[in-house]
């Protein structure tokens, strides 16, 4: 059993869970995460650490509750637990002094953009954090990414916050001048965001590295769900990854395999909601 | 009952059947197949050994189980000293009996079976270590150790890994398992199904470990969580029994789609999360008419049958060569084969193929032919030209193998390893770091519970010639 520190709402659906866990925090590097399973027959869903106290012994969550298992995580409260945390998990990133780098962040990509933006800080980086999300709503972590940033820049679709349009926007303007293009980019986010990404680092050949979030099981190499082919070999996720070379992803395939389950993932919330609607009924 | 019979009559009781649900009946669930002897049952067969003095079946044991003396005590009835015997000799006889390939072991060695049937050893050993569970008040007290002061960590939860400990903790050392999932038992409970090897066997083994004192931590992957250099320095040995790891790619067109798994995720999903068999898991399983599984092991049978009780309609094995070549139990041959399992022999698959949505439609084989033996020795297997077919699959399981994960090897650079990531060990089960030693599947590759857990018993004893010299 893990204990819950502190649960904090950031913005809708965003929670920043503390956690007890000495070992994890010890060991931990940026870009690792852990595999999470609140309890008896739930699922097993990789998080990534965003944050670790190795001193206090604990880690830090950043957690969108956006499908039904992430829901039920953040509804345990502090003091509360869950029942199994395991990790680090994945390759450290690999972090350097590159001078200038840009890093993007969309949706909850957000959330694990933000242990690499502190550990780029703290390697001396320049940093440009450019994040965004469909609307204001969906816009996290701006505060805390704007204190280990020299500039960060807000997109939203809607115009609600920042300015309208998508992360690639002032990603694309940066490579454009010649006295703001990045050494190299880091980008996480919707698989369309970051395939975006690599398509407009490509060409003028910025190091790009992404943090890919396939199906996982194990998060230990056992299942090979996670495989994702990667130039021309085929890789998973959890051991060689989370970060590959952007420039070599297949993102086709990776996006496609991510709907393996969409059938039966309705399926499964139909049959949740009835069971609450039953329940409020009553 | 009397045990007091001749050779004659001894030769004169048939071999017994298993007793089994039928197939039509638990094609449709996860129960498990062979229901057990019963005690009348039990004590005949035992009766059928005729005690001879070569005693071929324990040299044929990787465990060394003292066979003839548990069967005695069998035979006359007298069920706490057979529980006292085989549990003496292996930590985990209700798995053993019910998974070990007794046919190629034990029983293959049997002198009964050089005229007609062999003794049904494994069928034996899984009465007794079931007799064993069910009257615990019954069983002859364990002698408790004198504690050593010494500790030993154990990495995986496995065949291996209990098996070890469980010697270990008989020898007075404190043990303490690292399991990397959240569960115990390894590729007992993430491996094999319900329906050959019901998981209240695994709790059951476990919790006689741990009322001997066992720890056992899970969620802790020794080179992420702890590295093997911190457990050396925290313990006074090591034994790594972390097993095989990442699955073997097949390499052909297509293995990426939607539908196609590997066979240790197929099985994962079932087994360990409860996927299509608890209406309350929260784990996904994708569910089709047509499943075809490439493989001719244990592992292959286990997924090919699993499909089946999925509500597949037709199940298929899909392997490279014939039937005799299957490295799979005869057992499970046996029963996948009565569940409606079709099997599709000398037949290889080059490539899968998708429907225009990218999800698998078909797997492409070609046919095979055997031609002179290999290394193994086993007949090659060679492509007869322009014979390439679709067979049609809504999802299409890899079980053809898997190879050392380098999770653990990669932060214990002193580990010596082969060409393959496994590790080297002595015959002793030793590394190449000092008080570190290793078995089961990291070592051997994809092999068996009982080879594992013969090595765990043979480390064991390593360990504790170690700690005691």
């Amino acid at each position: 059993m893990f204990e819950v520190v502190s649960n904090e709402i950031l913005a809708e659906n965003l929670h920043k869970m503390v956690l007890v866990a000495p070992r994890i925090a010890r060991a931990r590097k940026a870009g690792q995460f852990v595999m999470v399973r609140l309890a008896q027959s739930e699922e097993r869903i990789p998080l990534t650490i965003g944050d670790a106290d190795p001193e206090a012994g604990t880690i830090t969550l950043f957690i969108q509750a956006i499908g039904a298992s992430t829901r039920k995580i953040v509804d345990t409260p502090a003091g509360g637990s869950i029942r199994d945390v395991a990790g680090p998990l994945g390759k450290e990133t690999h972090i350097t002094n590159w001078g200038r780098v840009a890093c993007v962040g969309g949706g909850v990509g957000t959330a694990v953009l933000f242990p690499l933006v502190k550990a780029l800080a703290e390697a001396g980086n320049e940093i440009t954090t450019i994040i965004g999300g469909r609307s204001s709503r969906y816009v996290i972590l701006a505060e805390e990414l704007g204190a280990l940033s020299k500039n960060l820049l807000v997109t939203t679709e809607d115009g609600s916050l920042g300015s309208k349009g998508f992360v690639t926007g002032p990603l694309g303007e940066m490579i454009a001048d010649p006295a703001r293009a990045p050494k190299a980019v880091f980008a996480v986010g919707p698989v369309p965001m970051m395939k975006a990404v690599a398509n407009m680092t490509r060409e003028p050949g910025i190091e790009t590295i992404v943090s890919l979030n396939p199906i996982m099981i194990d998060g230990t190499g056992m299942c090979g769900g996670c495989r994702v082919q990667v130039g021309s070999e085929t890789k998973f996720a959890c051991v060689d990854g989370p970060e590959f070379d952007a420039h070599l992803v297949d993102f086709d395939g990776l996006s496609d395999r991510l709907t393996s389950y969409r059938k039966e993932e309705a399926q499964r919330h139909a049959a949740t909601d009835c069971k609450i609607a039953k329940e409020v009924a009553k | 009952m009397s045990n007091d019979l001749s050779p004659k009559e001894r030769m004169a009781i048939e071999r017994v059947h298993m007793p089994e649900l039928p197939a039509d009946e638990r094609s449709k669930n996860f129960e498990e197949v062979n229901q057990g002897l019963s005690p009348e049952q039990a004590v005949a067969e035992a009766q059928r050994c005729l005690q001879c003095k070569s005693r071929n079946c324990v040299a044929g044991c990787p465990v060394g189980v003292s066979i003839p003396e548990f069967i005695d005590a069998l035979a006359s009835d007298d069920m706490p000293r057979a529980a006292q015997v085989l549990r003496g000799d292996n930590a985990l006889p209700a798995v053993c009996g019910r998974v070990c390939p007794q046919e190629t072991q034990c029983e293959a060695l049997c002198v009964r079976g050089k005229k007609g049937d062999a003794v049904a050893i494994g069928y034996l050993e899984r009465y007794v270590a079931d007799w064993a569970m069910q009257h615990p008040d019954e069983l002859l007290a364990d002698k408790i150790p004198e504690p050593t002061g010494k500790s030993v960590a154990v990495v995986g939860c496995g065949p291996a890994g209990l098996t070890a400990a469980g010697e270990l903790a008989r020898q007075g050392h404190k043990v303490t398992i690292f399991e990397a999932l959240h569960d115990t038992g390894g590729v007992l409970r993430y491996g094999i199904p319900e329906f050959r090897l019901p998981k209240e066997i695994i709790d059951r083994e476990v919790a006689v470990l741990s009322r001997m004192g066992v720890a056992i931590e899970c969620n802790v992957i020794i080179g992420k969580t702890l590295t093997i250099p911190q457990l050396r320095s925290e313990f006074d040995a090591v034994f790594i029994a972390n097993g095989a790891g990442l699955p073997t790619m097949l390499n052909i067109m297509g293995e990426n789609l939607k539908g196609v798994y590997a066979a240790n995720e197929f099985l994962t999903r079932v087994n360990l999360m409860e996927a299509g068999r608890r209406a309350d898991s929260s784990t996904p399983i994708l569910q089709r008419d047509e499943v075809a599984v490439i493989g001719g092991g244990n592992t292959a049978m286990d997924c090919v049958r699993t499909a089946r009780r999925l509500g597949a309609k037709r199940a298929m094995i899909v392997y490279r060569r014939g039937e005799a070549e299957m490295p799979a139990r005869v057992e499970e041959i046996k029963h996948a084969k009565e569940e409606g399992v079709e099997f599709i022999m000398l037949t290889a698959p080059v490539a899968i193929v998708a429907t225009e949505d990218g999800w698998v439609s078909a797997l492409r084989c070609q046919r095979m032919e055997l031609g002179p033996a290999d290394d193994s020795g086993r007949r090659r297997p060679q492509a007869i030209e322009g014979s390439e077919f679709d067979l049609p699959a809504g999802i299409v399981i890899n079980a053809v193998g898997t190879s050392a994960n380098p999770l653990l090897t990669a932060t214990a650079p002193d580990l010596t390893l082969n060409k393959w990531g496994n590790i080297v060990t002595n015959d002793e089960g030793e590394t190449s770091i000092p008080g570190v030693f290793a078995g089961g599947d990291i070592v051997r590759g994809g092999a068996t519970v009982i080879l594992a857990m013969g090595d765990g018993k043979r480390a064991a004893a390593a360990i504790d010639k170690y700690l005691k010299g």
